[in-house]
């Protein structure tokens, strides 16, 4: 028998993109677009959902793809708030500028804190992003001097976008602002989440075992994810900051964590666009239940949640799959036996 | 003039408290090497694999790779430098489709794992190597199907295939065929067969028929220490062996 030698031309068929993901994929932004046109009066609120979007996102990367699970991303989210809105108090008012710095110390902070517990998992790396969170927040409160502590950071000057648009009360140059960010980091995730690297942080989530024995540095790779969604929490963060020219004490907070989990368990982990669905799905309903009683809304998000983690493994993003197998067996009541 | 041997093992010791698994164990594994570790169950087999591949940590002892001392490596930079192993339970990515388990394994060897943006053509080169690989072992069709969907015996093979893919130096298989029913097992026992032949191969398994027809030379492991080592048919007529180990199998 001949020996095994590598040979070439396999012939895989490249993986083809059906139609529907293509639509899929196009309403969120098509939508996106319209809001801005037909809901003029409520632009600020488009904004604060993809501010969110933009949150859950990042946290969709570590803990639906890397398999990190994290109580303390409202670390990264509020630190690119303070960041931004300090920066643009003592240094320039430029908003990009102040983006861009917002992204660099909230991915500093993620490498940092990353390096220091990401050794561990599991219940144990779970309590020590809460302790980081809890000594970034007491740090905020006390440090009067630089945050404004628990009267929040005032004073905040924002200049024109590029130097022509103003950030007006309307909220039109921060919704497309927003709009353009979230783009620009919703292409890099769904880039990096099909790349060698994601696919990587996949197996790792998987099994980290096999991993290791095929040659993966585990522990770097989970840093390096870490950082990356860290600077994308700040993103939102900054625009968060830029868009209400405030930052309160409650960016840091344990709820805001708690939020983003929630979104993002609800639209469903590991699909980027759960991130769309949970966030807009939350904040609609908060709306309009908040209407009716300021603590009834808690309750039907709460219904919601156990609902779809009872009964949609993948969140609301896969109601499309369970009502098409439900129609399948519609049609095909012989099999439903 | 001696040539290097592939894996050099010496001293290597290891207890869990009181319980000795490894004892002074010295082997060379050279170029090209078929060397079947056998033992009864609880010998320390696996526990070997685990310590040469970094899994497990020696109280003492030394290994080399191609002359490179690896003993306090981590676990990935030894299969970095050419050291693979299959598990004996099976150790794959159930979501994953079975050639992108391969794939991985091989963007890992080409340095691609860590390319997060512009990628499409190396990981490109990567599943066509994957599948050319799977229908080199003879389960091609497989390669499109989800892991968890396999049945154990191609899975048995998907951990061959991702060890090889990593085109190590030294391989080291533990139990390739471990619960495979007999009328597939041989499927197992061609591709061992056909392994390429400058691979450094260290075999556990407990089908005696198999290890004897692979291996040119046997280590038989009792309580973490070699009891015996020689060509197979000294180790068939080995009385000491047949006693503690060969005596209920091999008639």
């Amino acid at each position: 028998m001949s020996t095994m030698q590598t040979s070439k031309a396999a012939g895989v068929p490249a993986e083809r993109i059906g139609w529907g993901t293509m639509v899929g994929a196009v309403v969120p932004w098509v939508a996106a677009i319209a809001y801005y046109y037909l809901a003029e009066g409520y632009l600020t609120f488009g904004t604060q959902i993809m501010i969110w979007i933009l949150f859950a996102l990042s946290l969709d990367l570590v803990l639906g793809y890397a398999g990190i699970v994290t109580l303390g991303h409202a670390a990264f989210f509020g630190v690119g708030a303070y960041a931004a809105g300090i920066f643009s108090i003592h240094v320039t008012g430029d908003p990009v500028l102040g983006h861009l710095v917002a992204i660099a110390v909230s991915a500093l902070l993620g490498f940092l804190t990353g390096a220091m517990i990401l050794h561990t998992s599991g219940v144990t790396f779970l309590m020590l992003t809460l302790a980081i969170v809890s000594v970034i927040f007491e740090y905020a409160n006390k440090a009067k001097w630089l945050t404004g502590g628990d009267d929040g950071l005032q004073g905040m000057r924002v200049d024109p976008l590029f130097g022509t648009f103003e950030f007006n009360i309307f909220g039109n140059t921060a919704y497309l602002y927003t709009l353009a960010v979230l783009f620009i980091w919703f292409v890099l995730s769904w880039r990096l989440v099909q790349s060698p690297f994601g696919r990587s942080l996949d197996g790792i989530r998987q099994n980290p075992r096999r991993m290791r024995a095929i040659g993966t540095p585990v522990w770097w790779r989970l840093l390096a994810i870490y950082t990356i969604s860290a600077g994308m929490a700040g993103s939102a963060g900054a625009l968060s900051a830029h868009s209400t020219r405030f930052v309160g004490l409650d960016v840091l907070s344990l709820l805001t964590s708690g939020i983003v989990t929630v979104i993002l368990i609800l639209g469903g982990t590991r699909r980027l666009y759960g991130a769309f669905v949970g966030a807009v799905v939350y904040f609609v309903v908060q709306d309009w239940t908040a209407k009716i009683s300021p603590y009834f809304w808690e309750f039907i998000v709460g219904a919601m949640l156990i609902a779809t983690v009872l009964f949609l493994e993948g969140g609301l993003m896969d109601l499309g799959r369970v009502g098409r197998r439900l129609v399948d067996r519609f049609r095909k009541p012989s099999d439903a036996a | 003039m001696t040539t290097q041997p592939a894996l050099s093992i010496r001293g290597l010791n290891k207890a869990f408290g009181a319980l000795v698994v490894a004892q002074s164990i010295d082997v060379d594994l050279d170029v090209g090497a078929r060397v079947g570790l056998i033992g009864p169950n609880g010998a320390g087999k696996t526990t070997f694999v685990n310590l040469l591949t970094g899994f497990l940590k020696q109280d003492s002892g030394t290994i080399h790779l191609q002359g490179e001392a690896i003993e306090s490596m981590a676990p990935e930079l030894r299969v970095r430098r050419g050291l693979a192993r299959t598990h004996q339970i099976n150790a794959l990515l159930r979501e994953d489709k079975a050639r992108d388990n391969v794939a991985i394994a091989v963007a890992e060897r080409e340095g691609y794992a860590w390319r997060m943006l512009r990628y499409t053509p190396q990981w490109r080169r990567c599943v066509e190597e994957a599948q050319a690989l799977l229908r080199e072992l003879g389960v091609g069709e497989v390669g499109d199907r989800l892991v968890r969907e396999l049945p154990y015996g191609q899975q048995r093979l998907l951990e061959i295939a991702i060890a090889l893919a990593l085109k190590p130096r030294v391989l080291l298989l533990d139990e390739p065929a471990a619960g495979v029913p007999s009328e597939e097992a041989h499927r197992i026992h061609d591709v061992l067969e056909r392994l390429p032949k400058d691979m450094a191969i260290l075999i556990i398994e407990h089908d005696m028929e198999v290890i004897f027809r692979f291996a040119k030379e046997i280590i038989v492991l009792l309580q973490g220490r070699v009891l015996t080592r020689g060509e197979p048919a000294k180790i068939a007529a080995d009385p000491e062996v047949r006693a503690v180990y060969l005596g209920r199998t091999v008639v």
